[in-house]
């Protein structure tokens, strides 16, 4: 397995160049191309913006206003995080025909799909900074130095995640089925559409929003992105970070366990 | 011939030199896996409640693509994979390729591989062939900079210039599989392997890939070669090695083995016309047909039939009718040894053996018999009266023998038909297209007919003989 894992920098140019046709291919053949990638964010933004606004105005805490800017900092990395999970999990199956026919390192496909919702997140990003900026949120250089570490925490959780939901859809083609399911359920148990100062620190809500791992990646964005004050959060993150990092090393595991089998069974 | 008990190369590594082979598989076999209808509808969660998870990703029930198979290629060498259907070749070429493991054994290439097994697979269709290139050569194992470098070669030799930058799902699959073949062949790998991409392309493209290939050749590369394509092998390949089954059957001079295998293909189809003759009488005995109705249906003998007769005679499938005052109760055909078969070379001597019997004795009858090719068109048709044999007597068992001295027929599947009627037409046994045999031909001629002949040439020609 370590030695498989050593051989990974040496595909940096196939994956470099896999992430860019997954780029290029999504929005070829539609006439606003590549600004899809901007366009989207920020029309799901004005959406949310007008229903806060307009629709149901004063429907939830003060401090988290403007409510759709507070929601979105959530929302942009929970898409990130939850389309790769989708995505790879039918990814080795859609690529069966390189498995079985190519000499090809199975792993570069997660990892393709996790690396090019990334880029869509930054595009993202690009939206949701000019929002930052209109809405005069503060924004301290301290602050942003935890950015790149929290990306980089959610980057490894995904990788780990896509790993292991893409080895075992090879086998339990069921999951694809049961995941979009469940990623809702997950969402939902995410401090993402509600500020999880919602509940008190030791109310069993907060117990089980705890265990959820991506609870501390979204409440670290919020507290970067949209709160004001120091990031009071850093200590869970660091915790997760090493949890990420095992977690990887586990969805790997069982991806290279199950490796010898794909070319068989997708 | 036994061809397995000849000691070759292929199975010993070469004595000469103590350089290591391009391609060396030890004992190597592939299990696959196959799981019964419960095992593959089992969902995540009757895994889980059953705790059957890891039990499930078990093989239960297996099936044995290769079995305890080695075999060595020293560098340079050109190795031909032949054998029938399912008999393992393509699961070789995985593992040689390294795409799929050996469950026992070992298997050992040096140097980069690059495997022709799909062509083109992993081509994007959305976008452009000339960004396919890239990433299809970087998955290849090039780098960028490589890929750049060979990039108007390999567009050259798959004749793309003009649709390069169109995306690839606008390509006919003609021009998709020549601009895999392009890329793949332009990976310079030390070990190239084949499995049968030759079929794509026309004539012009598969012989510029046959040149690519000699190229390698002379460049002294290693290549594995898995086709149908027995010439290629004759004409290509230094050895060949011949799978059935799942193990080697033979292995060694490329001649030698197709000859091997071609006998070996014959006897199947021998013990399958058999079979299928078999059945066709079987059936025929139990339908029930008139004697008078299909009495048009004879051999040419008759001047009042032949005139309306033929129509009929080319529509008319296999059956038996008559009278069955005289019955025919076997048909065999034997070739030279004696030995009844199906399968005959042109040019062979062939007997047909009809034995008859008369219960009561008969003096008007004529023994005929009327050969035809797939297509229904009679071949010959001839009788004991034709050949102004009068007839006197049958009484009880008698032997027929039709003896042709030499079967001047191309290549192809041939039907029989065999009858005993009167001389007016009426007909006593008459079975129609019931016995089936196939002759067998390296050449390559067409149409029914084959003259002995010999090409001669006076003035100033030459020919080669491209069989060397």
């Amino acid at each position: 397995m370590l030695h498989n894992l050593a051989q990974l920098p040496r595909y940096r140019g196939l994956i470099q160049s896999l992430v860019a046709r997954e780029l290029k291919a999504r929005y070829r053949g539609s006439v606003l191309g590549f600004f899809w990638s901007f366009i989207n964010p920020l029309l799901l933004l004005l959406v949310y913006t007008f229903v806060f606004t307009f629709v149901m105005p004063g429907s939830n805490d003060v401090r988290v206003r403007p409510y759709a800017l507070f929601m979105f900092c959530g929302i942009l990395p929970w898409t990130w995080f939850s389309t790769s999970l989708l995505e790879s999990s039918g990814v080795l199956i859609a690529g069966g025909n390189l498995i079985k026919k190519v000499l090809f390192p199975a792993e570069v496909l997660p990892i393709v799909t996790v690396l090019a919702n990334m880029i869509h997140f930054f595009f993202g990003l690009v939206i949701l900074a000019g929002f930052l900026v209109y809405y005069r949120r503060p924004l301290h250089l301290s602050e942003l130095a935890v950015f790149p570490l929290v990306v980089l925490i959610q980057l490894v959780l995904t990788t780990g995640f896509a790993l292991l939901l893409s080895a075992l859809t090879v086998h339990f083609r069921d999951i694809r089925d049961i995941l979009s399911n469940l990623m809702t359920f997950w969402f939902f148990g995410t401090p993402i559409i509600y500020p999880y100062f919602l509940f008190g620190d030791a109310t069993w809500q907060a117990k089980i929003l705890r265990l959820n791992p991506f609870t501390h990646l979204a409440i670290t964005y919020q507290e970067i992105l949209f709160f004001e004050g120091p990031v009071g959060h850093l200590k869970w993150l660091l915790v997760l970070g090493a949890l990420s990092i095992a977690f990887f090393l586990f969805g790997y595991w069982v991806f290279d366990r199950l490796r010898d089998s794909f070319a068989e069974e997708v | 011939m036994d061809p397995s008990s000849a000691p070759s190369s292929v199975l010993r590594p070469p004595a000469s030199s103590g350089a290591r082979p391009a391609i060396e598989v030890a004992r190597a076999s592939k299990i696959y896996r196959r799981f019964t209808h419960r095992k593959q509808f089992a969902t995540l969660k009757s895994a889980l409640l059953t705790r059957s998870l890891i039990k499930n990703l078990r093989a239960d029930e297996t099936f044995t693509a290769l079995n305890d198979v080695s075999l060595t290629v020293p560098k340079g060498r050109t190795l031909g994979v032949i054998g029938r259907n399912g008999s393992g070749k393509s699961t070789l070429l995985k593992l040689v390729a390294g795409i799929t493991k050996p469950s026992t054994g070992s298997v050992r290439v040096d140097g980069r591989v690059s495997a022709l097994i799909e062509l083109g697979a992993g081509f994007h269709p959305e976008i452009s062939g000339r960004e396919n290139v890239f990433i299809n050569g970087i998955m290849l194992g090039l780098t960028k900079r490589e890929v750049a470098r060979r990039f108007d070669e390999i567009v050259e030799f798959a004749e793309m210039q003009e649709f390069i930058d169109a995306p690839v799902k606008t390509y006919s699959s003609g021009m998709y599989m020549r601009l895999g073949f392009a890329v793949a062949i332009h990976v310079d790998p030390e070990v190239l392997l084949v499995d049968e991409v030759l079929a794509v392309g026309d004539e012009g493209f598969t012989h510029k890939c046959l040149d690519k290939f000699a190229e390698f050749k002379r460049r002294g590369k290693t290549i594995l070669l898995v086709t149908h394509s027995l010439g290629l092998v004759e004409r290509f390949c230094d050895e060949a090695l011949w799978l059935d089954a799942g193990r080697i059957k033979g292995s060694g001079d490329p001649k030698r083995i197709v000859g091997a295998y071609l006998t070996d293909i014959e006897q199947r189809e021998e013990h399958e016309l058999a079979v299928g003759d078999a059945k066709a009488r079987e059936s025929a005995s139990a339908a029930i047909v008139s004697p008078d109705e299909p009495a048009s249906a004879v051999l040419p003998d008759n001047p009042v039939e032949t005139a309306t007769g033929p129509a009929d005679m080319f529509r008319a499938t296999e059956g038996r009718w008559g009278s069955r005052e005289v019955e025919i109760t076997e048909v065999t055909l034997a070739g030279a040894d004696g030995q009844a078969g199906h399968v005959f070379h042109s040019g062979d001597p062939m007997d047909v053996r009809i034995r008859m019997r008369a219960p009561l004795a008969v003096d008007d009858f004529v023994v005929g018999i009327g050969i035809f090719n797939a297509e229904g068109v009679c071949c010959y048709g001839t009788n004991t009266s034709i050949a102004e044999l009068v007839a006197e007597r049958l009484n009880g068992d008698a032997e027929a023998t039709f003896a042709i001295a030499s079967l001047d027929l191309v290549e192809g599947t041939y039907k029989l038909d065999v009858a005993i009627h009167k001389l007016d037409g009426y007909p006593y046994d008459y079975h129609r297209l019931l016995y089936t045999f196939r002759v067998k031909s390296r050449a390559k001629d067409v149409g029914i007919y084959r003259p002995r002949h010999e090409w001669r040439f006076s003035g100033d020609v030459k020919f080669k003989d491209a069989r060397r």
